[in-house]
C-alpha cells in the first residue's frame, strides 16, 4: 500500500468513525422527532414502526394544553438574561486573572470550578428558602440569578483560557498609548477574543435552555420555562410517549435551529487557540 | 434636572395608578398543582366552565410528574411558601399532612353530598372525621386477563381466585416464543411501584409491615413466602426486564397483546378495553384481585384528591373550586363533554348507580366491587397499629417502602436472594423506626 493510499484509508476510516459517532448521538433526537408524529399505540408498538401514517394530533394537543409561546418566552428571557449578566461579571474577572495573575489565581479558578462538582440537590433547600424569603420563587429574576451563578465558573474558566492566549505585548502597547483598564477590556481584549466570547455565550445559552432541575423545583406557573413544560407530559397512569415527544420536539426546536445558525461561531470559538 | 424630575413624577404616578387600577379589577388566580392523568387533563379543559360560573376567579395549572409533584408540594407546604392554592395529593399524604396542620378541612356542607362519597375513600382522606382531601378519582387493584388465551389453555379464572391458581394459569398461557408472557406485574422499585403490589401479596399471604409495637416484620415467614412466590412467578412467566416495569410499561405490554394476565390499578381497565389504543380490547376480562390465606388487604385502595394548603391566600375561592371539581355535577359535565366511559371513577356511589355509566363502562361492576371491598382500617390478618393497605400511613414509610422495593427489585433481577433482600430491608427499617422514636 502506497503512502497516498494509506492516507486515503486513514481519512475514510476517521470520516466513517465520525459519522458513526454523529449518528449515534443524533439517533435519540431523530427517534423523538419520529415518535412525535405517531399515535400513542404506534409509539409503543414492538417491533417499532419506521414507516407509518404521520399525525399532527400530538402537536395539536400540546398547543391546546400548554401555552407554548409563554414557556418559550420564559426560556428565552431566562437563558439570554443569565448569559448576559454572567458575561458582564465574567469578562472583567477573567481579564484580571489572565493579565494580572496573583499567587492564588490558579487556586481560585480551581475552587470556582469545584463548585460545579457539588450535586445541585445538595443546595436545593437553602436556595429554596432564600428564594422564598426574597420573593424570588416562580420568578424569572430568581431563575436568572440561579443560572448566572450556575454557569459563571465555566464562563470565567473559558474566557480565562481565551484571554490568556492573547499576546501581552498588544496590551502593553495600548497602555503606552494611554489606555485605561476599561479601554483595554472594551477596545482591545474584547474585539480580539470576540469569537471566544460568542462561543462561551452560546454554550451558556444552551446550558440554561436545557436546565431542568432548578426550573422544575423553583417555578410553578409564572416563570416555568420549556423544560418544565416537557415534564408536565409525563404521566403516572396512561400512555404519553407520543405527546411527550411532541412537547420535547417543540422545546428542542428553537435551540437546535439557533445552534445550527451559530455552529460556525461555536466551532470557531471552541477551537480558538487549539492550534498554534 | 427639573424636567427630569417632572417626567419621573409623571411616569411614577402613572405606574402606581396602573398598578392600583390593575389590583382593583384583578381576578383571583388559583394555582392548582396536579399530575398528568387523563381525568386531570379533562378537568383542565373544563375549567372555563367553572370560570364562567364564578367570574373573578381564574385557574392556573402546574402539571408535574408524580414524584416531582410530591417533592414540590412537600417543599412548598413544609416551608410555607404558598405557591399553590390547591394541591393534588394522594391517600398516603392526606392524613399525615392534616395531622400536622398543613391542610384546611374541605367544606362538605350543603349540596356537596358527602355521604355519596364511597365510604372507604372518604375514610382514607379524613383525619379525625374531617375530610381534608376531596376525592377526584379513586382506584383499587384487580385482575385483567385475556379470556381468549385462558380459554385456549383450557383454564378458568373465576371472580376471585387464589394467587397460586393465578400462577397456574400464567404457566399454562406463557408462550415466550410467540411473544406472550403469562403474567405482567410491577417490578420497578418504589413505594408506589413494586412495593404497592408486593404489599397486597404479603397481606394476602398473612403478612404485615409492623407488629403492634411498631417492630418491622419484613423478615417474617409470611413476607418470605409472599416475596419468593412473587419473584419466582415473575421470573418464570413474566416478561424480560420486569425490574423496570411499572404501570405504564405493563399497560403497553398488555395493550400490545403480550401479557396473559395483569394485576394492577382498576383505572387500567378503561385503557385496555378502549379499542382506539388496545389491540386486545375485545378479548379482555376482569376479576377481583387474588388472595391466598386471607382476602384482607389483597387489593389496594388509592385516591387522588384535591386539598387546600393552609398557606393559600384564597381559601374561600379554593373551596369553591374543589367542591365544583369533585361534585356530582362535575361528573355529569364530563359525561356531557366526553361520554360516560370517561368520567372520573372511584369517588361517588351515584356514579356506579347511573345506568348510563354501567352501560358505557364494561369494567364498572368489577371496579366498584374492588373499591368497596378494600378496607384500609382492616387490611391484615394479624393486628396492626396502622391504617393503609399498600402503604403504612406514617411519614417514615416513604423511605422504608422505597428501600424495601429496591431490595425486592434486586432479588427479582437475581442479584440477591429473597432472604438476603428481606433481611437487608428489615435491618434498615428497624434502624429508621428506632431513630424516629417508635421504640
Amino acid at each position: 500500500m502506497t503512502l497516498t493510499q494509506q492516507k486515503k484509508l486513514k481519512t475514510v476510516l476517521i470520516g466513517s468513525l465520525a459519522w458513526i459517532i454523529a449518528l449515534v448521538l443524533f439517533f435519540p433526537i431523530f427517534w423523538m422527532f419520529l415518535t412525535s408524529f405517531k399515535t400513542e399505540a404506534q409509539a409503543i408498538a414492538f417491533p417499532p414502526e419506521l414507516f407509518f401514517k404521520p399525525t399532527l394530533e400530538n402537536f395539536a394537543i400540546v398547543q391546546e394544553r400548554s401555552d407554548y409561546l409563554y414557556h418559550a418566552m420564559n426560556s428565552v428571557v431566562i437563558s439570554f438574561g443569565a448569559t448576559i449578566i454572567a458575561l458582564i461579571i465574567a469578562i472583567p474577572a477573567a481579564y484580571s486573572m489572565a493579565f494580572f495573575p496573583g499567587k492564588r489565581t490558579k487556586d481560585i479558578l480551581l475552587w470556582m470550578l469545584s463548585t460545579k462538582m457539588l450535586p445541585s440537590v445538595g443546595v436545593l433547600v437553602p436556595i429554596y428558602l432564600l428564594g422564598r424569603d426574597y420573593g424570588l420563587l416562580d420568578t424569572r429574576t430568581g431563575l436568572i440569578i440561579i443560572f448566572t451563578l450556575m454557569n459563571l465558573p465555566i464562563i470565567v474558566w473559558m474566557l480565562f483560557s481565551y484571554f490568556k492566549d492573547l499576546p501581552k505585548e498588544i496590551l502593553e502597547a495600548a497602555r503606552m498609548d494611554g489606555a485605561t483598564p476599561w479601554t483595554e477590556v472594551t477596545k482591545v481584549v474584547m474585539p480580539l477574543s470576540v469569537g471566544g466570547i460568542i462561543s462561551t455565550g452560546l454554550l451558556s445559552i444552551i446550558l440554561c435552555w436545557n436546565e431542568a432541575f432548578w426550573s422544575i423545583n423553583l417555578t410553578a406557573t409564572n416563570a416555568a420555562p420549556l423544560t418544565a413544560m416537557i415534564a408536565s407530559y409525563s404521566s403516572p397512569e396512561g400512555l404519553f410517549w407520543a405527546k411527550l415527544s411532541a412537547a420535547s420536539t417543540l422545546a428542542c426546536a428553537p435551540i437546535i435551529i439557533f445552534g445550527w445558525f451559530c455552529q460556525k461561531q461555536l466551532v470557531q470559538g471552541l477551537t480558538f487557540g487549539a492550534v498554534k | 434636572m427639573k424636567n427630569f424630575a417632572k417626567a419621573a413624577l409623571v411616569i411614577g404616578t402613572s405606574c402606581a395608578a396602573t398598578m392600583l387600577t390593575t389590583d382593583a379589577i384583578a381576578d383571583t388566580v388559583l394555582t392548582v398543582a396536579t399530575v398528568n392523568n387523563g381525568q386531570m387533563i379533562q378537568m383542565q379543559k373544563l375549567t372555563p366552565e367553572f370560570e364562567k360560573a364564578n367570574p373573578g376567579i381564574k385557574i392556573k395549572w402546574v402539571t408535574l410528574p408524580e414524584t416531582q409533584l410530591r417533592q414540590n408540594l412537600t417543599q412548598d407546604i413544609a416551608n410555607k411558601s404558598g405557591l399553590y392554592d390547591i394541591m393534588t395529593i394522594g391517600m398516603y399524604n392526606t392524613p399525615i399532612w392534616a395531622k400536622r396542620g398543613w391542610l384546611s378541612p374541605i367544606n362538605t356542607s350543603g349540596k356537596y353530598d358527602v355521604k355519596d362519597l364511597i365510604p372507604s375513600i372518604r375514610q382514607g382522606l379524613s383525619y379525625k372525621d374531617k375530610l381534608y382531601g376531596a376525592p377526584f378519582y379513586g382506584e383499587s387493584s384487580m385482575v385483567m386477563y385475556r379470556k381468549d388465551l385462558v380459554e385456549k389453555a383450557g383454564m378458568k379464572i373465576t371472580d376471585r381466585d387464589k394467587w397460586t391458581h393465578i400462577e397456574k394459569v400464567a404457566k399454562a398461557i406463557n408462550d415466550p416464543k410467540k411473544g406472550i408472557y403469562g403474567i405482567c406485574l410491577r417490578g420497578k422499585a418504589g413505594w408506589g411501584a413494586n412495593t404497592a403490589l408486593v404489599t397486597t401479596i404479603v397481606n394476602a399471604f398473612g403478612g404485615r409491615w409492623f407488629d403492634m409495637k411498631w417492630h418491622p416484620q419484613i423478615d417474617s415467614p409470611e413476607w418470605k413466602k409472599a416475596v419468593t412466590f412473587y419473584v419466582n412467578m415473575l421470573r418464570k412467566y413474566g416478561p424480560p426486564g420486569a425490574t423496570s416495569d411499572n404501570f405504564n410499561q405493563d399497560l403497553a405490554l398488555f395493550e400490545q397483546g403480550k401479557c396473559g394476565i395483569w394485576v394492577d390499578a382498576t383505572i387500567a381497565a378503561s385503557f385496555v378495553s378502549n379499542p382506539k389504543e388496545s389491540k386486545v380490547a375485545d378479548k379482555v376480562a376482569f376479576a377481583q384481585a387474588p388472595y391466598e390465606v386471607t382476602k384482607k388487604g389483597s387489593n389496594w385502595l388509592w385516591s387522588w384528591a384535591l386539598a387546600i394548603p393552609v398557606t393559600s391566600k384564597h381559601q374561600a375561592d379554593a373551596q369553591k373550586f374543589v367542591r365544583w371539581a369533585t361534585s356530582k355535577g362535575y361528573i355529569k359535565l364530563v359525561a356531557k363533554h366526553y361520554g360516560w366511559a370517561s368520567v372520573p371513577t372511584g369517588t361517588r356511589e351515584s356514579t356506579y348507580a347511573n345506568p348510563n355509566f354501567q352501560k358505557a363502562a364494561i369494567f364498572a361492576k368489577a371496579e366498584f366491587t374492588a373499591i368497596k371491598s378494600a378496607n384500609p382500617e382492616d387490611s391484615t390478618l394479624k393486628p396492626v397499629p396502622y391504617k393503609g393497605i399498600q402503604f403504612v400511613s406514617i411519614p417514615e414509610f416513604q423511605s422504608i417502602g422505597t428501600i424495601t422495593g429496591q431490595m425486592i427489585s434486586t432479588a427479582l433481577a437475581g442479584k440477591m436472594s429473597v432472604d438476603q433482600a428481606l433481611e437487608n430491608a428489615q435491618k434498615i427499617a428497624e434502624r429508621q423506626m428506632r431513630a424516629a422514636g417508635y421504640y
